[in-house]
């Protein structure tokens, strides 16, 4: 398939204009990661590889503290896997949005993008996915994501903590920018960000051990499954919601 | 853990990570037409992201308060179509002035 310069430039020019505000945000929050991987013992490079490689703060937070911990590898694969265990939902959802003819490469790359908000342009994203848009998107968040945690190990504390928390709150903003929009437009979908509130908070209180990844694991499955039972969609539903999504 | 042992500990971690994010979009490969599944996952991405945006914002901020004052604003703000920039310029804002009461 090919596209025209014209074309490729504007998909890249858009991708980079999304990607700059997550980009601001994950540059805070992993300035935090960085403090936490500098007293593991991190180095300034690994830990600047770790988050190219990586990106997934609750993920790399686990990271660091198994590694303070000495704990062993299959230790630290078994709980990565758990708490990246939600992009393997993010990862077939966007499966169907990709072009039938896509390779196994453009496959890989594209999953290799999947962070929360990178998924979260990736739904927004009308009809099917532009890899070359998220991509753009991808690199210049990843680039600085990465940087701020090589900021956070070679800086330690030097941002005001109430500046710190402020930009910690950026993340947040951006998933209520990708869902309340689709919400207000679609009955179950404003039903259904009600009920995630709602157990969300429950879990988070009553069950204080469950990790932040499995709870999320565990109630998008049932809350999903439920609404999927209840309140299956048709297509004509699918593309008017998505179609109407701005990010 | 030593140096070389560091080095370990990411490969591992990126290994994983990759493998979860990539194995479903490379292994399904054509439209899902069963009705349920399709809704499933129609449905994934917005509980997804509303069980990580609460009650995480609220603990995330300086106190409470200005975490449910920034999880207002930005609801407010989304709801009537500002972009992903603006929303989370202003839970930022938002946060930062009612943290400081």
């Amino acid at each position: 398939m090919r596209r025209d310069r014209n074309e490729t430039r504007r998909l890249v020019l858009r991708g980079l204009r999304d990607g700059f505000p997550i980009g601001l945000g994950y540059f805070a929050v992993a300035f935090s990661l960085g403090i936490t991987a500098r007293g593991a013992g991190v180095s300034p490079l690994q830990g600047w590889i770790a988050s190219i490689l990586n990106h997934a703060s609750a993920g790399e937070y686990a990271l660091y503290s198994l590694i303070a911990a000495n704990a062993a590898y299959w230790e630290i694969a078994a709980v990565i896997f758990v708490t990246n265990m939600r992009y393997l939902l993010m990862s077939a959802s966007l499966s169907q949005k990709m072009p039938r003819q896509a390779g196994f490469l453009r496959r890989l790359t594209t999953g290799f993008f999947i962070t929360d908000e990178i998924f979260g342009l990736g739904i927004a994203w009308p009809g099917t996915l532009s890899s070359l848009y998220l991509g753009a998107a991808f690199v210049l968040a990843d680039a600085m994501w990465a940087t701020g945690t090589l900021c956070g190990i070679l800086a330690g504390n030097v941002l005001p903590a109430e500046v710190v928390t402020a930009l910690s709150v950026a993340i947040y903003g951006m998933f209520l920018a990708i869902i309340i929009p689709p919400a207000r437009k679609n009955r179950t979908v404003a039903g259904l960000v009600l009920a995630a509130f709602a157990f969300s908070f429950a879990a988070s209180r009553l069950l204080p051990g469950l990790s932040e990844g499995m709870r999320t694991v565990i109630l998008t499955v049932t809350l999903s499954a439920t609404a999927a039972c209840l309140f299956p969609v048709s297509d004509g539903d699918e593309d008017g919601t998505e179609g109407g999504m701005k990010a | 853990m030593s140096q070389g042992g560091i080095w370990i500990a990411i490969l591992v971690a990126a290994a994983v990570s990759l493998a979860v994010r990539a194995l479903p979009l490379t292994l399904i490969r054509r439209k899902i037409r069963n009705r349920f599944i399709r809704s499933f996952l129609f449905y994934v991405p917005y509980v997804t992201l509303a069980v990580m945006t609460f009650p995480a914002m609220v603990d995330a901020a300086v106190h409470p308060a200005a975490g449910i004052a920034a999880l207002f604003a930005g609801t407010a703000a989304a709801w009537s179509g500002a972009g992903l920039f603006p929303v989370a310029i202003i839970s930022c804002v938002v946060e930062y002035l009612t943290g400081l009461l």
